[in-house]
């Protein structure tokens, strides 16, 4: 089973293309957040604010690294379960996002969003972060410094292996497996 | 009487935390691999792939196999014949976590408090069961539990007309439930019986048991079996992406209830299933 070669940010033709189940690899660039910059973020729309990055047309990543070695570029990092970030995942695709990588699958309410916004939602292999780190070319921390971990990350990724769990056609991976 | 000392404790517990985190178990390797040869499914045979690649890196690049460095949970069975001297327990096992955590560059993942929730830089606290023993050993066992699998976890208090079938049918609920949250194949910890702090502690203790060992008990060790079957014909698989390796195996531990009471907890472990032990 060969994995389809993706470039980030997607353009809305690739995210077309996508199906439940496909495998990919994704290249380019995504930036990371878990629930306390989700928290932080849907906070500062609440009040008007800008967000600290530009959403439009980019990917989340659901990680909380461990720290890097050193020499390390980062530590693991496997994905987080995304339902945690269910709540706050509506208004963020309402603004422009359009991926994001995460584990376990999403309420009806996200899933709905995004076929609205014509976005994608990818797993990764949950626990496999020393594999994953190692696709990982470049992190830098971008906004909320002081949450650690839990800060704002942007990534350089080459070949990053994800499945796509739901398309913009209301596919769900989960959902048909557990069919079978 | 035996001595062991605080600083004993606090060095067998800083590599506890470490090996935990880097090197999978054999008994988890060799069950990942038991299950890559019976799955059908191309993608969960990728899946398990990929797992088994993990852990090598991690072993041997001396990295966490998992970002979810997990709470540090200890089982410290000590002997009623042996003296801890040179300070606390308690205080040696956070001592041993701040620095396994730290030196081994595993994340801190520990708020100090549920509702305010700043994190606390160094993964304490963890913690501490003990149970006094017959003996002058100090056994220690660890085990890194990752929240992925941990909050997928559940307890009912079933009553005694209810019967084993209800029992079974709640612990394959809990982990069809869980699906991929739990990043499956899971290991699943069933405590059976005492009463309700009781037998949430027993399905933890379940998990620090090695995946293949079977309860002592037949009975028991017969309705582990079951469950493990149930609940590998769920389909769920590796990851929930589908298959036939939805759990590795199924660990059930038992005591004394009340007339009134069949108290059932299931306590979740992802595949990594993190669990070490040291005696002193």
């Amino acid at each position: 089973m060969s994995a389809k070669q993706l470039t980030l940010p997607l353009d809305q033709e690739q995210i077309n293309g996508l199906r439940a189940g496909d495998r990919v690899e994704l290249t380019g660039w995504m930036y990371t957040a878990r629930d306390a910059a989700h928290k932080r973020m849907a906070e500062s729309l609440q009040v008007g604010e800008e967000l600290p990055v530009e959403l439009v047309g980019q990917t989340i990543y659901y990680v909380g690294p461990t720290p890097a070695k050193p020499g390390q570029v980062i530590g693991s990092a496997g994905p987080t379960t995304s339902s945690r970030m269910d709540p706050y995942t509506p208004a963020l695709l309402a603004l422009g996002l359009k991926g994001m990588i995460g584990k376990g699958s999403r309420s009806e309410t996200v899933k709905q969003a995004i076929v609205q916004s014509q976005a994608v939602y990818f797993a990764a292999i949950g626990g496999a972060g020393a594999l994953i780190a190692k696709t990982i070319r470049a992190a830098e921390m971008v906004a909320y410094h002081d949450l650690g971990t839990e800060a704002i990350y942007r990534l350089e990724v080459e070949r990053f292996p994800v499945i796509v769990i739901n398309d913009i056609a209301g596919g769900d991976l989960y959902q048909q497996s557990q069919s079978l | 009487m035996r001595e062991v000392t605080y600083e004993q404790i606090v060095d067998a517990v800083k590599s506890l935390c470490i090996e935990a985190n880097v090197e999978l178990g054999p008994d988890v390797v060799a069950a990942m691999r038991e299950a890559k040869e019976k799955e059908k499914s191309a993608v969960a045979d990728e899946v398990l792939s990929q797992l088994l690649q993990n852990a090598e890196i991690a072993a041997s690049e001396r990295v966490p196999m998992c970002q979810d460095t997990g709470m540090a949970v200890f089982l410290v069975e000590l002997g009623q014949d042996c003296h801890i001297v040179g300070g606390s327990l308690y205080d040696a096992v956070n001592e041993g976590i701040r620095r396994g955590y730290g030196d081994g560059y595993l994340r801190a993942s520990i708020v100090h408090d549920p509702i305010l929730r700043k994190n606390t830089g160094d993964n304490t606290p963890g913690i501490v069961h003990v149970e006094l023993v017959v003996g002058n050993a100090c056994t220690i066992h660890m085990t890194a539990k990752g929240f992925g699998s941990e909050n997928m976890s559940c307890l009912q208090m079933m009553k005694p007309s209810d019967g084993i079938e209800a029992v079974k049918a709640f612990v394959v609920e809990t982990v069809r439930l869980a699906g991929p949250n739990a990043c499956p194949p899971v290991v699943v910890g069933v405590g059976l019986g005492g009463n309700f702090e009781m037998s949430a502690y027993l399905a933890k203790r379940a998990l620090f048991r090695p995946i293949g060992e079977r309860n002592s008990r037949e009975d028991a060790a017969e309705l582990e079996l079951a469950l493990l079957e149930q609940i590998n014909q769920i389909g769920l698989g590796p990851q929930g992406m589908g298959g036939r390796t939805t759990a590795l195996d199924v660990h059930v531990e038992l005591y004394a209830t009340h007339i009134a009471g069949l108290p059932v907890a299931v306590n979740i472990n992802c595949h990594a299933s993190r669990h070490k032990h040291v005696t002193l």
